[in-house]
This record gives structure tokens, C-alpha cells and sequence, in this order.
């Protein structure tokens, strides 16, 4: 059966990527749930909880309230707390009950806007997708009304001259600088502490922007604000590192044409998405870059699981510094079609992993996935907080400086390879 | 970030026990979780059953929570759950689901454990899922296996009893009646044993009287034997529900023995017990106990002095009786952390009311204590992991549920405790944010 889960821990759902994505924007996240989400989202998904304040609260619903419709109590302590708390802006999470019920979220938000004069929105979230669909919903959300939020629009899209710019990458000139000599402005998209950590992974994506000429604009959701969010339509590229920030970037390229890649830097493989970024600002395939293929054919029974956009970029990395393997990806996390990447393998439920794991030869994985390996498989560590929350976080390397690196020098990988 | 640019109003999760309404000083309003998480949840009460095996049937986000409280205690072969999707709401076909799944789990499991406490959720509970007839069926599809109701209905904690107090209930549900042990005792329903020292532990072992503790349980049949306990008795306030029907189905007596810090109410309910067990109980000693205990506080006094005192629900359920017991000692109590009080409490309530209306109540899950600074001008001694965390101390008594203190004896060891606490500062934000303190935490936070 699909759903049993014997040995497979449960990933991060919907309505923490939703909290997570919006956790340091000023903004008000009410779960309507009776108990328990928000433990869960600040227990096990939220390493930030502890130090940072922000406004995440659950409704408490009672069962007479659910049963009866009582959605004037809801709304009634939304606006008592944003009263006193004067967030940037509210936004409801839905929960299985209200999912179930049929509560009217849009009309909710409409009223809560109307009757606080604070921006308010929904994310239809049920509890029964990933985070990655929660957060996903939610930073696109935010791109698209964070103009109205903050009160400033977006600048116009940075005037690149396509055509321009794609010949001077194909004849080698200095790609880093724009016709008009500044440096091209690079969003980071899909940033939360459930794919990166609170480690230095961030700082890591920022740097090797830098290093390769460009300027860091916003990071779509960590370490900034709504100003830098409404702005987002004003830069040359984005780089989507997580699938959590694809629906933000086709929305962006969908409104201000702004094209985007997709792929985390990592070891060699930075340099190609340097060159990626470059040929997406420069009009190439239509603005958008999804993962290169790696031009050499994957291990066998060689697999490395997790978040699809950051473990295809570390297997291109161990492909590019290897020269002869790399590791197939393995997403365990429940995906939406339109959010799907090639070559990944999605195998959400236990009965597909099994066979995989069962077999493999090789994992690199985050340590509760050891569970489904055999007694031959090499097991090489690669903790993920969306897989196993707090429990590894110590463990969980700065993605972008060291994965690689850490994977190439493991001796079960030496041993392997 | 979150930009305080108004003035952020915090008092609506303030109020002084001379203004506070009885028994709940603030309304149930949007709710705050803090990061304080040594209570144990239902996950580590249901762990106390040897060799028990979790099964949840529920959404994602609701098994988020509880398969990594099992991992993170080490316990993550005793779980397995079953994901619901939008499709199985619809389809009528529930209670197969959930049949069909746990027969396989089961199937799956290295061991095919002996118990197995299965959790049924909100959505069962609308969806009017026919939770009897699961039962049944596993009852008799899986002869062998012993199951246990376990709920995670939290939507209904509100009307009636929580799913902690239920599950309480349920675990000694599938106790069959059996001949009883002449004097023996089940102290139910508490998730950390009694101190063996403590009064009431003392009283029935000096007698040779055979106790019972599920938390002392170390194999199936010890859990099973349990109900040839000749009397049960109930010493933390959410077991009081399932202690009742548990005696009332035994056929044996039942005693609530609330962990309590007035004099008087310890000592009726030593005497309570003495007179129900059949045990002997010198008045001399029990006025020796007393004494023993104000001592205790005398030597402690002398180490807190004047230093603030905070103390939360979570650390005593009698709060209330415990900040009377130390403002009566002398101690400066000057906060106490609780949403609401338990009826039982209403005396001193009052009396609070009547001899320190100034002490300030605060609430533990009003929104505004997520802004509420954490921090006080001067070093305070909390009593608890919420007090610590929301005055920001480090001074601490690190205790939950009561901490397996009881009576005159108790009120020696947690002066003991608030005397070390001045002393020797912890690390707060390492400990408190651990769930379920007293179990093994494979977290590294």
C-alpha cells in the first residue's frame, strides 16, 4: 500500500513550508488548525524559532466552532492580534479540518483586509502536500503582492539587450557586466532554512555570486525584506536553488520577462551556472535553464536522495569533479507534476524506495534514510531539515562551499569509486 | 524580519491575581507555542508500554510531529503510520484503509510486536469513521495482537477531555480484570515514577505493599499484570480521568492524590491512603515530615533569599498551591506561567488573592508573549522550563510533570532543587528545547 510508512519518516508538509518561506518578512501566519501544527513547525522546522521572533500562531478551532461555521471567532482573534502586533500583513494556512469543512478562506482574508487595513491572503494549503508545494505557493504569493505590501512598486526589469549580450557570451567576452557596464543582478530563489539550513550555505550562494560577477539582489526568503522582495522584478536573472522557488520564478518571468536558472552552485559545477546565468540574461532557450545534462551516463545502483534541484546540482558536481560517475537523484519528497524536474527519480512512498534502496549500492542521503539500505550499501551522510528536522543539523554541510568536497573525500566514496 | 514600528501591545497576556478572572485569566484566543518542549506529548506516554508499537493514521503535517518524536528518542522502529490524502476523505473507504494498512505494517515489522496502540485523528472523528468497527475487525483478523485506542482528535480537547488524558485511560483499557494482589497499589496514569523516597512511596514500601508504576514496567507482562492492583491512585491531574473508570471497572478503589504543596492537603491524603490501603500512620510522623520539609525550605530561603521566583503549570499542575507554599516560606514569587487553573485550585486562588494580589500571572500561549521580552532586569529563579524560557533565565528547576515528587518529601527535594538552581546556572536553550525530559534525546540542537 502506498501510504503505509514503516520505515520512511514523514518530510516537512505544506503548511510549515508556508511558515517557513514567510518567517522573516514582518508578516502574520495564522494556521487555522485545532493543536499540534504549530509544534510541529517550530520543533522540527523551524530552526530559527528559538532567537527570532516572528508572528506564527494556530487558531486553537474548537470542534463547536467547525461544526457550526463559526468564522466570526476566527476572524475576530486575527484582528484582536493584529491589533496589537501590527504585522506587515496576514496570511491564513489551511489545515485538514477547515480543508474539510469548506471554510471560505478567500472571503476571510477579504474581510480581515478590509476590517484591519492590513494586507491579507490565503495559501490553500491541507496538510497533505510537502513543504515544497507550501512554500512554493507561498513565495509566489508574496513576489506577486510584496509591491503592494511595501508601498513601491518594482523597477522596471533591468534593459538588457538580449541579442547583444548573447553574442558577447558566444565570443568570449567579459560576461560579467552588462552593456551598460554595471554588473548583472542575480535573485536567489527558493532560500529556506528546510533545503538549506541555518548554516552558512546562504552566505555560500551570496559569495559565489560575487566571486562569479554579480550582484546579490534579493534572497527569496532568507536574510531579507519586503522592500528587496517588491524589487525583485528589477533584476537581470534568478537562480532558483530550490524547487520551492520555481513558481515564484515562473511568475517573475511570466510578469517582467525576467529569465531564470535553475541549479545550486557547488563545486565545479558553479562555474556552468555562472555561464547558465549569463546565457538565461542573455535571452538564450527562452530565459530559462533548467539543470544541464551531465553528459556522462549515472553510477548503477548509485543514488543520492533529497531536495531535487540541490542533490541534481551536487551529482553535477560529483559527475564534473569525478570525470567518470555520479549518483542518480532520488526525490522522496512529494512533488507536483509541474514542478518536476527531468532525471530526477520521484519515489515519494516507501513501496517505491524500497526496491531502490533496498538494492543500492551506494546512498548519500540524510541519515533516517539508512533505514530502507541494505547491509552492502555504502552510506554516506547528507542530513536534510526537511527530512530529519533538529536531529543532524550539526551535521549538515554548507551546500554550496563544502558538499562535494565532503562527498569526494568520504572513504566510502573513495572505496566506491 | 519582524519590524516593530508600533508600539506592540503585550498586556492582554499579563494580568495580576488580584484583577485575574477564575479559573482561566485569559480568553482562548490565537495561540503561541513556545520553545520550551520538556512536557512529554502523547508519543512518549504511549512509549511507556513495553514493546508497544505506534501506528498513526493521518495527515503529513500531523505526522510530522509524532514520527520524529519517536525518532528523536531513539524509539523509531515502535512507529509506522499511514498517510491520509484528499482521496481517502472522499472516497468511503476509511475504515479499510485503515485495516488494510495496519495488517500490513504488521506484516512488515522485523517482530510482530504484541501490542499496538493505533491513533485515529480529527479527520476520523468527522468524517464519523466507524473507529468501533476497526477495532473489532483488527480484533479478529489479528487475534494475537493487543490493541489500544490512541487519539490525536485534538479538535475535540476543547469540549472534553484532551487526547493525552484519553490516551491515559485507553493504555489500562485493555488491562483484563484479573484476581488481585492483596495491598497492592497502581500509581496510574503518570509518566515519571515516583520518587521512591517520596511520602507516599515510602508509606506503601515500609508495608511491603506491592506498587505498580507503568513507567517502572520493563516487559509486556509486567503491563498486563498491572491490573491486579487492589487499589489505584492517580497523583498527576490528567490521569484523574482514566484513573476513575479504570478502579470503577476493576471493581477496586480509587484515590486522586494531586502532587500538592499545603500541609493540611498533603496530610489528608497521606491519611486518605493510610485508611483506604489499611496502612498505619502515626500523627508523630506525619508531624515529623512536616517539619523535615520546613527545614528544607528554611535552608533553601537562605540560598534564594530575595531573589524573584517564576513558576509554571507545566513544572506543578498545582501551581497555585505551590506559590502559596513558597510565599507562605518567604519567597518572593512574583510570576506565575499558566493559561488556566485547575477547579481543585480555587482555595488557593483565593487566598493568593486575598494575601499577594500583586503577583503577576502570565499566559504560556496568548500571542502577545511571542513578543513579550524575554528577559528580566535582575537574575530569577524559575521553577520549570517555561518560566525559564520566558524570563530567559538560567536558573532553573528543570522539571515537568511534577518530577516524580510527591508530599512533604517532594516539597524537600524541590527546595534541594531551587537551592542548586541558584547556585548552578544550565544552559537553558539546550535543555528546554529537548522534548519529553527524562528520555533519551538523539537531537543535536
Amino acid at each position: 500500500m502506498r501510504q503505509v510508512q514503516v520505515k520512511k519518516c514523514t518530510c516537512t508538509a505544506d503548511v510549515s513550508g508556508v511558515c517557513s518561506a514567510l518567517f522573516e518578512l514582518g508578516g502574520m501566519v495564522v494556521i487555522h488548525d485545532p493543536s499540534g501544527c504549530n509544534s510541529t513547525y517550530n520543533t522540527h522546522d523551524e530552526p530559527r524559532w528559538y532567537d527570532r521572533d516572528s508572528l506564527i500562531f494556530i487558531s486553537g478551532l474548537s470542534e463547536m466552532d467547525a461544526l457550526e461555521g463559526n468564522d466570526d471567532k476566527f476572524i475576530a482573534d486575527i484582528e484582536d492580534a493584529a491589533g496589537s502586533l501590527h504585522p506587515a500583513f496576514i496570511v491564513l494556512v489551511r489545515s485538514p479540518i477547515p480543508m474539510m469543512t469548506g471554510t471560505d478562506f478567500e472571503a476571510i482574508a477579504g474581510i480581515v483586509q478590509e476590517e484591519t487595513g492590513i494586507p491579507t491572503f490565503y495559501v490553500p494549503t491541507d496538510g497533505m502536500h510537502s513543504y515544497i508545494e507550501g512554500a512554493g505557493r507561498a513565495l509566489e504569493e508574496i513576489v506577486r503582492l510584496a509591491p503592494e505590501i511595501a508601498g513601491k512598486m518594482p523597477q522596471e526589469p533591468a534593459a538588457v539587450p538580449k541579442r547583444d549580450l548573447a553574442d558577447r557570451c558566444r565570443s568570449g567576452v567579459n560576461l560579467q557586466i552588462g552593456t551598460d557596464g554595471r554588473r548583472l543582478r542575480v535573485n536567489l530563489l527558493g532560500v529556506t532554512p528546510l533545503d538549506f539550513s541555518i548554516g552558512t550555505s546562504l552566505l555560500s550562494m551570496k559569495e559565489f555570486l560575487r566571486q562569479a560577477g554579480f550582484d546579490s539582489a534579493c534572497c527569496l526568503a532568507m536574510d531579507t525584506g519586503l522592500p528587496e522582495i517588491a524589487a525583485m522584478g528589477g533584476a537581470d536573472v534568478n537562480l532558483v536553488v530550490s524547487t520551492a522557488g520555481l513558481p515564484a520564478a515562473r511568475f517573475l518571468k511570466d510578469k517582467y520577462g525576467t529569465p531564470y536558472v535553475v541549479g545550486m552552485p557547488c563545486g565545479f559545477f558553479s562555474k556552468v551556472l555562472a555561464e547558465q546565468l549569463h546565457r538565461a540574461a542573455a535571452g538564450e532557450a527562452g530565459g530559462v535553464c533548467l539543470l544541464p545534462d551531465p553528459g556522462i551516463k549515472p553510477g548503477e545502483k548509485s543514488y543520492i536522495v533529497g531536495e531535487p534541484v540541490i542533490c541534481s546540482s551536487i551529482a553535477r558536481a560529483l559527475a564534473l569533479e569525478s570525470g567518470n560517475f555520479y549518483p542518480r537523484v532520488i526525490c522522496p519528497i512529494q512533488v507536483p507534476d509541474r514542478l518536476r524536474l527531468p532525471d530526477v527519480i520521484y519515489a515519494e512512498s516507501e513501496e517505491e524506495l524500497e526496491p531502490l534502496l533496498g538494492q543500492a549500492g551506494v546512498v548519500i542521503a540524510d541519515p533516517l534514510m539508512k533505514t530502507f539500505c541494505g547491509r552492502g550499501t555504502l552510506f554516506i551522510h547528507l542530513p536534510h531539515e526537511a527530512c530529519s528536522g533538529r536531529m543532524f543539523r550539526a551535521g549538515i554541510p554548507d551546500l554550496v562551499r563544502d558538499c562535494p568536497q565532503r562527498i569526494l573525500k568520504a572513504p566510502v566514496w573513495r572505496q566506491m569509486s | 524580519m519582524l519590524q516593530k514600528v508600533h508600539e506592540v501591545n503585550v498586556e492582554a497576556a499579563r494580568t495580576s491575581i488580584g484583577q485575574a478572572a477564575w479559573p482561566r485569566p485569559f480568553p482562548q484566543v490565537l495561540e503561541y507555542n513556545s520553545a520550551a518542549h520538556g512536557p512529554w506529548n502523547i508519543v512518549h506516554t504511549g512509549m511507556l508500554v513495553p514493546g508497544a508499537h505506534q501506528i498513526y493514521v493521518c495527515a503529513d503535517n500531523c505526522s510530522r510531529g509524532v514520527v520524529l518524536t519517536a525518532a528523536e528518542m531513539g524509539a523509531g522502529s515502535r512507529f509506522s503510520s499511514i498517510r491520509l490524502t484528499q482521496e481517502d476523505l472522499l472516497d468511503g473507504q476509511m475504515e479499510e484503509l485503515v485495516i488494510d494498512g495496519v495488517r500490513e505494517i504488521l506484516d512488515k515489522l522485523p517482530v510482530r510486536p504484541r501490542i499496538v496502540i493505533l491513533f485515529t485523528v480529527c479527520i476520523h472523528r468527522f468524517m464519523g469513521s466507524d473507529i468501533d468497527y476497526i477495532f473489532r475487525e483488527l480484533g479478529r483478523l489479528c487475534p494475537d495482537t493487543v490493541f489500544i485506542r490512541g487519539y490525536m482528535d485534538c479538535i475535540a480537547q476543547k469540549e472534553g477531555p484532551t487526547p493525552d488524558q484519553k490516551l491515559r485511560a485507553s493504555i489500562y483499557d485493555c488491562l483484563a480484570p484479573q484476581e488481585k494482589e492483596p495491598g497492592s497499589v497502581c500509581i496510574y496514569g503518570n509518566d515519571l515514577p515516583l520518587d521512591s523516597a517520596s511520602d507516599l512511596m515510602a508509606l506503601l514500601k515500609e508495608a511491603g505493599r506491592h506498587v505498580f508504576q507503568l513507567p517502572l514496567c520493563r516487559s509486556e507482562e509486567e503491563f498486563l499484570d498491572m491490573s491486579r492492583a487492589a487499589l489505584a491512585a492517580a497523583v498527576y491531574p490528567p490521569a484523574r480521568y482514566g484513573m476513575e473508570r479504570f478502579a470503577g471497572r476493576m471493581g477496586i478503589p480509587g484515590l486522586y492524590l494531586p502532587v500538592c504543596f499545603g500541609y493540611k492537603e498533603i496530610a489528608a491524603q497521606l491519611r486518605l491512603l493510610a485508611q483506604t490501603a489499611g496502612l498505619s500512620l502515626p500523627e508523630e510522623r506525619l508531624g515529623a515530615m512536616q517539619a523535615k520539609a520546613e527545614q528544607a525550605l528554611a535552608l533553601a530561603g537562605r540560598v534564594v533569599g530575595q531573589m524573584p521566583v517564576a513558576i509554571d503549570s507545566a513544572a506543578f499542575p498545582r501551581v497555585l498551591s505551590l506559590a502559596r507554599c513558597l510565599l507562605e516560606h518567604g519567597f518572593r514569587v512574583i510570576r506565575i506561567y499558566a493559561d488556566a487553573f485547575l477547579e481543585e485550585e480555587k482555595e488557593d486562588f483565593l487566598w493568593l488573592r486575598a494575601h499577594a494580589p500583586e503577583t503577576q500571572i502570565y499566559a504560556v500561549t496568548d500571542p502577545a508573549m511571542r513578543v513579550m521580552p524575554r528577559r528580566t532586569e535582575g537574575r530569577v529563579l524559575a521553577i520549570g522550563q517555561k518560566a525559564a524560557y520566558f524570563t530567559g533565565t538560567g536558573n532553573f528547576v528543570n522539571v515537568v510533570e511534577n518530577g516524580g515528587m510527591w508530599g512533604f518529601d517532594g516539597i524537600c527535594r524541590l527546595a534541594g532543587l531551587m537551592a542548586d538552581a541558584v547556585i548552578h546556572e544550565k544552559d537553558t536553550r539546550d535543555i528546554v528545547s529537548r522534548k519529553g525530559l527524562g528520555l533519551p534525546s538523539l537531537v543535536e540542537v
